[in-house]
């Protein structure tokens, strides 16, 4: 009879075990549309390279669900329509993980598709996962239930800037500078408000909008930025429109500091070289020196392909979907949709969560400057034998601001 | 002032590096008749053949074999393509050159790849050719090279010192351009062989009977005009940047340089290179708007007109727009160019 039981027990827990594990070895197929050439290629092209390792990394017993992770790639030259396009042929091609991020200007195009091919085509629904666009507005007045992000949005982390510059006294006259779209105007809007609201007593001396990577010679900017007086600059730029920008300001002798969202990004650490030392700062959602895991991997990234694994956020995308697809059961993207809300994982960096009431991840923001490799913090960026060293952590609870979402549920 | 400075430098080296593109594209146009589009290609491929040449014999063999090899690629062109549809009319040669733009930009781009290249200029141009220091009690003063950080510094926090140092590679690229006006000028007015090329411009016949070879004229002027930009694409995707939509973003504004200036004539390339790259470098600098010209005309502008979002437009923000304003308003006013001879 105990033996009996006993078998019962065990069948029933095994059923119960290979029942919770229907996904497991299935493939999920993702796809990132993102432009992979022109100006702001080479950016896109350290991601895919990032996304190939990270998937690996991430596939089979790695996570909790057991599932394989495939990520393919579509060149949507920076282009919305283009986008478009790119979104129609994944469809049909059976993607149901959609991932963007390089440009708010694609990703509002690709929320909105999204959301209308979901509605239109039940059963057949896509997640849209964005690695990177920051404006505000995708988890706000724009929110949607099929839109994930996993970066830090422009409110966060313009909030970390602001309480890191109000301890900084002699911060007293700021010049902005942003790239003509959604992102850059957006920077410069919670910019002036976070600074009004810490330190009144910053006079912002400037602000330029410049077309989006159109720009090559950025010498009549810094001419500009130096007639003004400015301290200080803040920059949402990225790619080479930061590259070029930091390059322009070492050769026309602009010394205030740069306050910055992507240093670390593709090319840029090559074009300051030891120029900024002390004075660039960058503020997002890791650096080089993270330790533990996520520092092996950069190593191993670097070994493997010679860029460096900045995008660290795209780890925490690859935890929450492992995480959600066990808790659902599933790969159905309806499902790990539901189960992506408010689920709370440990990440590399400490506990994430994907925020429900807006879909935004809630994870620590760093602050950092940009200096010479030392014992703490000795990953060369770039092999230029300079780093960005952490000034400032900002905890979960810290980096956390309120959103107006008001998400329609399906 | 050292901001109108610098600002008047950086607007004259970017005008001179057009005029190093435009004049060798109205020296073909005068010659031949032909609106090459595809001058803009022969800039990208040269800075695409001096970046593979740099990377192998170094920065100053490539800048004199880069030119050659464009040039002698602009001369085989012609030679194998250009005359053998001169025959058809001006349509076919334009459609021709513009069917090479598309081919060059992709093999470019086959060959190359899609993402810039890190051409650096050598060592000697980089850093500063000369500092402005301007110290608020003695004054503006000029020093050659950079100049050391303790003069940059004021040690009296009452005293104001700004430094601003101007780029080796403008002043290299302002010197190449001003060297290459000089002999164009003295080969097209002080030589035999420019007296030749001036009288098959507008005799094509006559000089024919004198038994010259007016064919291999224009494939040379051809060639050279094609060097020309070979060696402002060495020049300026070392200064700027060596990538695939380098031409596309030249291309259009050297056609507003040489219709503005007239078609044809090489002073007018020359004056409207410059004055675009003055105009487009200052307009970044003023916030002007036409709200901030209606208060200093004393109007009163309702709420809803100052939100609005052309009225708050500033020139800064229409820089990159202005050179094709320019050209819309001079083929209005003038359709012959600034210095142009012939009309329309």
């Amino acid at each position: 009879m105990k033996f009996a039981f006993k078998l019962v027990a065990v069948s029933a827990a095994l059923l119960c075990a290979t029942s919770a594990m229907a996904q497991k070895g299935e493939t999920v197929k993702m796809l990132r549309i993102d432009a992979l050439s022109g100006l702001l290629g080479p950016v896109g092209v350290n991601q895919q390279k990032t996304y190939q390792y990270l998937a690996e990394k991430f596939s089979g017993d790695s996570n909790p669900a057991g599932v394989k992770f495939e990520v393919s790639f579509i060149d949507n030259k920076l282009s919305p329509t283009e986008s478009l396009n790119a979104l129609k042929t994944a469809i049909d091609q059976g993607v149901r993980y959609i991932v963007q991020g390089n440009g708010s200007s694609v990703a509002l195009a690709l929320s909105d598709a999204i959301s209308k091919h979901n509605e239109r085509n039940p059963g057949k629904e896509v997640i849209y996962i964005n690695d990177s666009a920051v404006d505000p507005d995708l988890t706000n007045s724009k929110c949607s239930y099929w839109h994930f992000r996993f970066d830090a949005d422009t409110s966060m982390k313009m909030e970390a800037m602001s309480s890191f510059m109000e301890a900084q006294k002699d911060i007293k006259k700021v010049y902005l500078l942003g790239q003509n779209y959604s992102h850059g105007v957006q920077v410069a809007k919670y910019a002036k408000e976070t600074l009004a609201r810490r330190r009144p007593d910053i006079e912002i001396v400037g602000q330029d909008l410049h077309p989006l990577a159109q720009v090559r010679d950025f010498a009549p900017y810094i001419a500009k930025i130096k007639a003004s007086g400015a301290d200080s600059v803040i920059t949402g730029n990225w790619g080479s429109d930061l590259s070029l920008f930091v390059k322009a300001a070492n050769e026309g002798g602009y010394n205030g500091k740069i306050f910055t969202y992507y240093t670390a990004a593709a090319g840029t650490p090559t074009a300051l070289g030891t120029g900024g030392a002390g004075r660039v700062y960058q503020v997002g959602v890791g650096t080089y020196n993270m330790g533990g895991q996520m520092e092996k991997w950069m190593k191993e990234f670097n070994a493997k392909t010679g860029g460096d694994l900045t995008s660290v956020q795209f780890a925490h995308i690859f935890s929450v979907l492992g995480n959600a697809m066990a808790k659902a059961k599933s790969t159905d993207p309806v499902k790990v949709a539901a189960a992506m809300e408010g689920l709370k994982v440990k990440s590399f960096n400490g506990e994430i969560e994907m925020r429900k009431t807006d879909h935004q991840l809630q994870q620590p923001l760093y602050m950092a400057v940009w200096q010479k490799t030392d014992a703490k913090n000795a990953y060369s960026a770039e092999k230029t034998g300079m780093t960005l060293a952490t000034v400032k952590e900002y905890p979960n609870y810290v980096s956390s601001t309120p959103t107006s979402c008001q998400m329609k549920r399906p | 002032m050292e901001f109108f400075i610098i600002s008047m430098l950086n607007g004259l080296s970017y005008g001179l590096l057009l005029f190093m593109l435009s004049s060798g594209l109205t020296l073909i146009f005068s010659m031949m008749g032909v609106l090459n589009f595809a001058h803009a290609s022969f800039y990208m491929l040269g800075a695409y053949v001096g970046y593979s040449v740099s990377t192998v014999l170094g920065y100053w063999p490539a800048l004199i074999l880069a030119p050659l090899v464009v040039g002698a690629m602009g001369a085989a062109f012609e030679r194998m393509c250009l005359r053998k549809v001169h025959k058809f009319g001006h349509v076919a040669e334009l459609l021709i050159t513009f069917g090479l733009s598309y081919v060059v930009l992709e093999l470019v781009q086959l060959i190359w790849g899609r993402l810039a290249l890190e051409f650096k200029p050598p060592s000697v141009l980089e850093g500063p050719a000369f500092t402005l220091i301007h110290h608020s009690v003695d004054g503006l003063r000029v020093m050659w090279g950079a100049a050391p950080a303790e003069l940059c510094s004021a040690a009296d926090a009452a005293l104001r010192v700004v430094c601003s140092p101007f780029p080796a590679t403008r002043a290299f690229m302002m010197l190449i351009a001003l060297v290459m006006l000089f002999s164009v000028w003295v080969l097209l007015t002080h030589t035999r062989i420019g007296l030749v090329i001036q009288s098959a411009l507008t005799h094509p016949d006559a000089v024919e009977a004198l038994g010259h070879n007016v064919p291999r004229i224009f494939m040379l002027v051809f060639g050279a005009g094609a060097g020309l930009a070979g060696l402002a694409g060495v020049i300026g995707g070392s200064t700027f940047l060596t990538e695939p939509a380098m031409a596309a973003t030249v291309g259009s504004v050297i056609f507003v340089v040489v219709v503005v200036g007239g078609m044809g004539s090489l002073s007018g390339a020359f004056l409207a290179s410059i004055l675009i790259g003055v105009i487009q470098t200052f307009a970044v600098a003023f916030d002007y708007s036409v709200a901030t010209l209606a208060q200093q005309l004393g109007l009163q502008l309702s709420e809803a007109a100052s939100n609005n979002s052309f009225v708050k437009l500033t020139l800064s923000q229409v820089a990159p727009i202005l050179p094709y304003l320019f050209l819309v308003l001079v083929l209005i006013f003038r359709p012959r160019g600034l210095l142009g001879t012939r009309e329309g």
